[in-house]
């Protein structure tokens, strides 16, 4: 096993990761405020995905036009969803929601499939962006490359949002405690719809890289990601940022590790590995790595 | 005194009318409705299992569909042909491959796998709580799929195991139906039953009363696991094929759908849950294909049935969080009632019927004299 191997490894799994990062925070903001595991978060990125290839092939806008506009799209759908299925239940329990959110990934899902048919369809991103560049033994597409910076970007700009502005501050009083900070004057409908948009738009922007990344887009594309980028929330401490892109790295360099350093016979076991990873963290950790005190075991 | 609170009105739409369906599915094997019933049958079980866990206890499994797999795959080895097993499960003990048992007998050897994969399990899983176990059941669906995937020489891989002996008949599954819903009616009823819901309803205070709330739940947990198994096996045995795919996501998402629309708290409401998951959909089917309704042709909208549940499961869930039944548990009592099968026989029951009958009838009238 060659070092440029392992190299080519590990950088295929921070891409990964970068991805499931993406999702990962968006289902741990909303986790944070409302405890709803928002199962439908994934099928966002699927309507991310369709509205740009749709845009892409019917429209032929050019690529920041389809990134803007499918993200606005996905944001609209993030916030509608919320309107609808999951704001009628903000005092249900925690599993009624739960199935809310399990419908409407149904939904949407089968929406996609009634409106594109259940065919993969051919998703091309332009040349410039999947040439290869090579840094002595590293090899980087453009893509790539734009994906790890977009996420540390967005990392840092979240992280901003979240400590410095007013709203970020009363985000962070919500998951806190959502009571107290209603008494306090703080309108929950906007910090919920505020997290639903923030999510949403990553999930949207996480489509557009995932079906550039396989090159086809399917209606139930979302699924996988996004309950992979939800156990790694789990796994990094659902509710804190951090914790959400420091799970999704952990787990997309895990899952390419299963996949290619360890030998063959295994290797078609990388899912169950990383659900196993998963049980083993929580029963060390119970909220996750960076996860508060808060929750976790009865 | 109300409608469904008289003992001959429960009879014979709970008791009565059903049992008559089911008979005649028993003599009609094969049909297409017959292959509905079957498959409301096996609802009934892994829903009502479910319940158990889910209404009962508390917690949120939504593993179902591991336990099923588990039960189907472990039953169906002790059922196939003896010549099936040489060629496809190579893998398989020597003792295994000649064994062949009836199928009670290989359902229940299924369920007790699948009830001893529940103890080891639960043991680490059901520590944490509320979402965190969701998620844990989510991936052990994972992790057995792709051991049933992987492990080609005992599972045949992911082509899976065909021509499984066609023993889940009608008359097998509602008996095995009944029995499983007996056994659960009596043990929501016993002390343990009582215990489960303390858990359920504050499990503080249920530990400071002395319940060992870990224990219980890892027994519940194994419970419904075994139930599932037996459910699973049959599942198996009606489909005639086994792949780990059958036994994935989807499948226990349905379980847990049909469980919340039916009623999570009541056993009544497995069955009325799965009437409506069984029936509902086929009927909707037709729309997907294109019908035409008065003279106008509907384009083929492929997915369209699906879609119509998932949002009549929203709007449910968003009017009638209880499910459709609530927290009635009449049917299940009615259907182990000794006084409903008396009052089936008894003309003073029948009489009693017509007075409550006679007197809606004439409220009905008084209030459209009232009205014109």
């Amino acid at each position: 096993m060659s070092i440029e191997y392992i190299i080519s490894q590990l950088i295929n799994g921070l891409r990964l990761g970068s991805v499931y990062a993406m999702v990962a925070i968006g289902y741990s903001i909303v986790y944070g405020i409302l405890r709803l595991i928002n199962f439908a978060h994934g099928d966002i990125l699927t309507v991310g995905a369709y509205t740009a290839l749709t845009l892409m092939v019917a429209f032929g806008y050019p690529l920041w036009l389809v990134i803007i506009l499918s993200i606005i799209i996905s944001v609209a759908m993030g916030l509608l969803i919320e309107r609808v299925a999951y704001r009628p239940l903000r005092n249900a329990r925690e599993e009624t929601t739960l199935v809310s959110s399990l419908a409407v990934s149904a939904f949407l899902q089968n929406l996609i499939t009634m409106v594109f048919s259940e065919q993969r369809k051919a998703f091309q991103l332009p040349d410039w962006l999947t040439e290869i560049h090579t840094y002595g033994i590293v090899k980087l597409s453009t893509m790539n490359i734009i994906i790890f910076a977009t996420t540390i970007f967005l990392l840092i700009f979240l992280s901003i949002i979240m400590k410095k502005t007013r709203i970020g501050m009363a985000m962070r009083a919500c998951s806190d405690n959502q009571r107290a900070a209603a008494l306090m004057g703080i309108n929950i409908n906007v910090v919920v719809a505020v997290a639903f948009m923030i999510g949403s738009a990553l999930a949207g922007l996480a489509g557009i890289m995932l079906a550039g990344e396989y090159k086809t887009v399917d209606p139930a594309m979302g699924f996988a990601p996004g309950l992979k980028a939800f156990v790694a929330a789990v796994l990094g401490g659902i509710g804190s940022l951090g914790g959400a892109v420091l799970g999704g790295f952990i787990l997309g360099i895990a899952e390419m590790a299963f996949a290619g350093l360890l030998p063959t016979s295994i290797t078609p076991y990388r899912d169950a590995m990383v659900f196993v990873l998963l049980i083993l963290v929580l029963l060390v950790k119970p909220n996750g790595i960076l996860g508060s005190d808060e929750g976790g075991r009865s | 005194m109300r409608l469904r609170d008289n003992n001959v009105f429960r009879f014979w739409s709970f008791v009565g009318i059903p049992l008559m369906i089911i008979i005649i599915a028993c003599f009609h094997q094969g049909g297409y409705y017959t292959h509905l019933i079957n498959t409301f049958g096996i609802y009934i079980i892994l829903v009502a299992s479910l319940n158990l866990v889910n209404g009962f206890s508390g917690m949120f499994s939504m593993g179902h569909a591991a336990f099923m797999a588990i039960g189907a795959y472990v039953s169906a080895y002790f059922t196939l042909p003896t010549d099936i097993k040489y060629s496809f499960l190579p893998g398989l003990p020597h003792w295994l491959k000649d064994i062949q048992l009836p199928f009670l007998a290989a359902m229940l050897l299924g369920s007790i796998a699948a009830m001893l994969v529940a103890l080891v399990v639960g043991f680490c899983v059901l520590r944490m709580k509320g979402h965190y176990l969701s998620v844990a059941t989510l991936g052990l669906i994972v992790i057995v799929r792709s051991v049933l995937d992987n492990q080609d020489s005992i599972t045949n891989g992911a082509r899976g195991i065909t021509g499984l002996p066609d023993h889940a008949v009608t008359w097998t599954i509602f008996f095995v139906a009944v029995v499983v819903m007996y056994i659960l009616h009596r043990t929501i009823r016993s002390g343990f039953g009582r215990e489960l819901i303390a858990i359920r309803d504050d499990t503080v205070a249920a530990r400071t009363m002395g319940i060992n709330v870990t224990k219980y739940r890892v027994l519940i947990f194994a419970m419904s696991a075994f139930f599932a198994g037996a459910g699973g096996a049959l599942w198996g045995h009606l489909q005639s094929v086994i792949s780990g795919k059958f036994y994935y996501y989807d499948m226990s998402f349905k379980i847990v759908q049909t469980s919340i629309i039916g009623g999570v708290y009541t056993l009544s409401g497995s069955i009325v849950g799965s009437l409506f998951m069984t029936f509902v959909p086929e009927f909707l089917s037709p729309l997907e294909s294109g019908l035409q309704i008065f003279g106008v042709q509907l384009p083929e909208m492929y997915g369209l049935s699906n879609l119509i549940m998932a949002a009549f499961l929203v709007v449910l869930i968003i009017f009638r969080r209880q499910g459709l039944v609530g927290y009635s548990e009449n049917i299940v009592n009615s259907i182990f009632s000794p006084d409903v099968y008396k009052a089936a026989v008894s003309p003073k029951e029948y009489k009693k019927l017509l007075g409550i009958i006679a007197s809606k009838f004439t409220r009905l009238l008084h209030k459209k004299d009232n009205k014109s």
